[in-house]
């Protein structure tokens, strides 16, 4: 392929991803590094390095109107990224010490559970406790803007959330992902924190994470500007009409196909692994 | 405890994020542009790993390599300053918390700016 057909392709292939990932909400980072890794080629550390990159963008892009709308909490962000941030340099150090292989089983396990995690969906009994001691202390707890107007909510289980955020922070670096799914599990589940404010803090802390690995990827000669231009300017422009485009009716169906898609690229991203097909 | 949630601090960091990814993508778009058109035909392959040259691996490498009108540069370049946004919103906060005389979160705030300045510039150390 010339310079020319790579760019197109990449760059129309980003695009649905972005689109694709902003509509259902899955995120389109985490098919990046499979479609470039097996439909064009690319070495695992370039399509990691062009994978984070574009994390940013979209979640820089998306974080701007989310903060305006006032569902996220800037402090409880801001104390998790410690987590996320740490965990991310380490991440991404490892990327250097982890062979690919082995950095794809990894990855193949992250997309099926991601996948896994969008299609539970999952009652949760507001059980009225009282205000956890250590999330006060801290200043965690909050508001925001309901259907009813304004509704406060508690926040719980500070360290378990911290411990699950390492962890995110790390399959971030690793992966060169964004991590959203295992961001908002240990905020809605480990903390209790309201969806809303999941989602949208989780969103919020992802292009800080990223950056923090980002350093660490330039510095190794990871991000590859030629690939990266594509990918990025594909998956912000895909996410940006994916959160502008209503329809609501279709939604579930394509959340459901864009979920088998993420198990298949799992699979094939194991299998890879598993034979070696990476070096 | 003064909140936050200020409506002028909230548009403020909304309208960072934004004028940081909107002058990034436009860098790269430039660069691009330029890439595109000085070889179009020219064969890729991105099979092998060989890593960046050193010029595009560190910030003043890049800043210097996209002055002298390099496309792969202009492109870093713009990646950089994406790179960049994120950081700068956590510089706002710091000071936006250490102008609410928040000590503690203001010292959550700089172990974050810490962190994302040393992966900038510090971790060619262990790169």
């Amino acid at each position: 392929m010339n310079v020319l057909e790579f760019t197109f392709l990449v760059w129309t292939g980003s695009l649905v991803a972005g689109f694709l990932g902003s509509l259902t909400g899955l995120g389109g980072g985490v098919v990046l590094v499979p479609l470039l890794t097996i439909f064009f080629h690319v070495d695992l550390r370039y399509a990691i390095g062009a994978s984070l990159v574009s994390v940013i963008a979209t979640s820089s892009g998306s974080a701007a109107a989310y903060v305006k709308e006032g569902f996220s909490n800037v402090r409880i962000g801001m104390f998790l990224e410690i987590a996320t941030t740490f965990g991310a340099l380490f991440g991404a150090y490892l990327t250097a010490k982890v062979p690919p292989n082995a950095i794809a089983i990894i990855f193949g396990t992250v997309l099926m559970y991601s996948a896994f995690v969008s299609r539970r969906t999952r009652p949760r009994t507001n059980v009225e406790q009282p205000p956890d001691q250590l999330a006060t202390k801290l200043k965690m707890n909050g508001t925001f803007p309901d259907t009813s107007g304004v509704r406060s909510y508690n926040v719980y289980r500070v360290p378990a959330g911290f411990g699950v955020m390492s962890i995110a922070g790390a399959l971030s670096g690793l992966l060169g992902i964004g991590s959203g799914a295992l961001k908002v599990v240990a905020m809605d589940q480990a903390m209790r924190i309201p969806f809303k404010v999941s989602t949208t803090t989780s969103n919020f802390m992802i292009g800080v994470t990223a950056a923090a690995s980002a350093g660490v990827y330039l510095s190794r000669g990871y991000i590859d500007a030629a690939l990266a231009m594509p990918v990025m300017l594909g998956v912000l422009i895909g996410s940006l009409m994916g959160t502008r485009v209503l329809v609501k009716t279709q939604t579930r169906l394509l959340r459901q196909v864009f979920s088998g898609v993420i198990v298949l690229l799992g699979i094939e991203m194991m299998l890879k692994g598993l034979t070696g097909g990476l070096r | 405890m003064k909140p936050l949630n200020d409506e002028r601090v909230e548009s403020l960091i909304a309208n960072l994020l934004r004028a940081g990814v909107l002058i990034s993508a436009l860098v790269v778009i430039g660069g691009g542009v330029t890439y595109l058109g000085h070889n179009p035909w020219a064969h890729v392959d991105y099979r092998t790993f060989h890593g960046e040259p050193g010029n595009l691996k560190s910030a003043h490498g890049i800043v210097r390599t996209a002055l002298s009108g390099d496309p792969r540069g202009i492109m870093q370049l713009g990646l950089l300053l994406l790179i960049a946004t994120p950081i700068v919103r956590v510089l706002l906060s710091t000071l936006i918390f250490a102008m609410e005389k928040d000590l503690m979160y203001l010292g959550f705030t700089l172990i974050v700016l810490a962190v994302l300045l040393y992966s900038l510039f510090g971790s060619f150390l262990i790169a």
